[in-house]
């Protein structure tokens, strides 16, 4: 079969390959090669060697968008898992509607970034109005319409994954729990939690990839305003790249700084909740 | 025990309760943007929250209004058609190569499929730029161009779970196939392709979610010819920043209003494409 099969390759994988190699692998590595030159328009790069690298850590624009992608990241990887988890719980009690229930609250996640900004600007400014301000009015406002948003658009994303966790726990495990004279929160702790950290371990992964590449969303409800201090690293580097003529350069160096913090990010992420789960 | 009964009864109750208040949060962002859409324009931003009335109801004014600046109907074309055609592109490709790979075992092969994996995690900021330049050299800033592009992109997560499901098949079935005569091409139409059926599912479901709202990419590349509709809301912000909040509430609308239906449709499927995507991704 094998030697047979092998001759197909033109056919099975040449396709998926070339439109691979053209849309990732060659702006991949042009994209690591043209951070350490100066260029407007590719053909005529300049090495540089780690010039724009340096300007990118001397960029307070960078460092700022930096801190605020850090900071909203680490608030609504929290919020949004703490409430996706206890609305499952709430969900895995044979509640009368649950699947409507359900339904309801995953259909904020089918809902673009771009809608969801304009959405939500709408509301927030509405709310805002009483007080006679506006969502760019102060870098707060636009930090927890983005956390508000973000919250909306996954709870019900995260909220499904737990669900499945949650029905994944053998039932005589329960029931030993129970006849043993657990109480509610000790069965919370000692036999739900351990039981479904394979989902924790996805959904923060998911949530903290989703926060810290966030663009839509920003793009749509702040677009950085006010002066620039609620853009994310996304926004910035796409403000980089196409905001002013020239700093090309600076622009693909933050956005190899970018890479390497997300796999950074996923990466630990990934070792610290592997660790914690148990074998079930 | 009649006691305990009770309580529970009651703890039913109350979780119930909470949850449709919750529920009613939930959808009340949507409601309100479909009242707005119904206000004159100048109603909208000071007061949200208020109903129309006599003097604010504007009737379809929005809509019509709305449709002709962005050419939303037009956007609405575009996104249907690359949405469509990348998505079945995907399927069809990815899923060979996926099988291939997995099943031709060579160091080029596994290469391959860590290389597909690794560019899961790159953000898209990482490689916009230089892969535009890329796409406008080779002429792919069009809407058919875009698709292979899509195919590209798409083909990290794609290939990757499409891997995964057939590493859990066994081979027997295929080499029965082959012993009957069929060449690989037939087995793997005929054979294989039954058996990917719902892992093509998720697939198809996940990159129809990412293709139908992704902004940045179609914008970058034929955004300054063919709007999606992403790109159509997006355009009515202008370059000074006054939006003409009436057709903005009604293009939302019409944005939400494909969604809903296909979520209505297949929301079975959906929700479990969604949780076996996570779980294998």
């Amino acid at each position: 079969m094998k030697r047979h099969t092998k001759r197909y390759f033109p056919i099975f994988v040449l396709p998926t390959l070339v439109a691979f190699t053209i849309a990732f692998i060659i702006p991949f590595v042009l994209g690591i090669v043209l951070s350490f030159t100066e260029f407007t328009t590719v053909i005529d790069a300049k090495w540089v060697g780690i010039k724009n690298y340096r300007a990118a850590f001397g960029n307070k624009e960078f460092l700022n968008a930096l801190w605020f992608t850090v900071r909203f990241s680490i608030v609504s990887v929290a919020t949004i898992n703490v409430f996706a988890f206890l609305l499952a719980l709430l969900l895995t009690k044979k509640i009368k509607g649950t699947n409507l229930f359900r339904t309801v609250f995953f259909m904020p996640n089918l809902i673009g970034g771009i809608v969801l900004g304009y959405i939500w600007q709408l509301i927030i400014n509405g709310v805002l109005y009483h007080y006679e301000v506006t969502l760019t009015f102060s870098p707060t406002y636009g930090f927890w319409g983005l956390v508000i948003l973000m919250n909306w658009q996954m709870i019900g994303y995260m909220m499904v994954i737990y669900i499945a966790g949650i029905q994944n726990i053998p039932k005589d495990v329960m029931e030993a729990a129970m006849i043993d004279g657990a109480r509610p929160l000790q069965i919370l702790k000692s036999v739900t939690i351990p039981l479904v950290m394979p989902s924790f371990t996805i959904c923060l992964f998911l949530t903290m990839s989703n926060s810290f590449k966030l663009f839509d969303q920003n793009l749509a409800l702040t677009a950085g305003a006010p002066s620039k201090k609620t853009t994310m690293m996304a926004l910035d580097i796409y403000n980089t790249f196409y905001g002013s003529v020239g700093s090309e350069g600076i622009g693909q160096a933050k956005a190899v700084l970018f890479f390497i913090i997300v796999a950074l990010v996923a990466f630990i992420q990934l070792r610290i909740t592997r660790d914690k789960e148990v074998e079930n | 025990m009649n006691k305990e009964r009770r309580k529970r009864k009651t703890s039913r109750i109350v979780i119930f309760v909470i949850l449709i208040v919750l529920a009613a949060l939930f959808i009340s962002p949507i409601l309100i943007v479909l009242i707005n859409s119904f206000k004159g324009k100048f109603f909208i931003s000071e007061t949200p929250f208020e109903l129309p009335n006599a003097e604010t109801f504007v009737e379809f004014e929005n809509y019509t209004g709305g449709i002709g600046k962005t050419g939303f109907l037009h956007a609405a074309g575009w996104s249907f058609f690359i949405t469509v055609c990348s998505v079945a592109v995907i399927i069809i490709f990815t899923s060979m190569t996926a099988w291939f790979i997995t099943r031709v075992k060579n160091r080029f092969n596994n290469m391959l499929y860590y290389l597909f994996a690794f560019s899961m995690i790159v953000p898209f900021q990482m490689v916009m730029f230089t892969m535009t330049k890329v796409a406008n050299m080779l002429h792919l800033d069009n809407p058919v161009g875009i698709i292979f592009i899509y195919l590209g992109f798409g083909a990290g997560l794609s290939v990757f779970m499409f891997s995964g499901f057939v590493k859990s098949i066994p081979m027997e079935l295929e080499e029965a196939a082959m012993i009957d005569g069929c060449n690989t091409l037939t087995t793997f139409f005929r054979v294989v392709m039954p058996v990917l059926k719902p892992i093509a599912v998720t697939v198809g479901i996940l990159n129809t979610m990412w293709i139908w709202n992704d902004y940045l990419l179609p914008y970058l590349l034929i955004g300054s010819e063919y709007r999606t509709i992403p790109i159509a809301i997006q355009y009515l912000k202008g370059g000074y920043g006054s939006i003409d909040m009436g057709a903005m509430m009604a293009m939302l609308v019409l944005a939400i209003i494909p969604i809903v239906v296909f979520y209505l449709a297949c929301q079975k499927y959906i929700i479990e494409g969604v949780v076996a995507g996570a779980i294998k991704g």
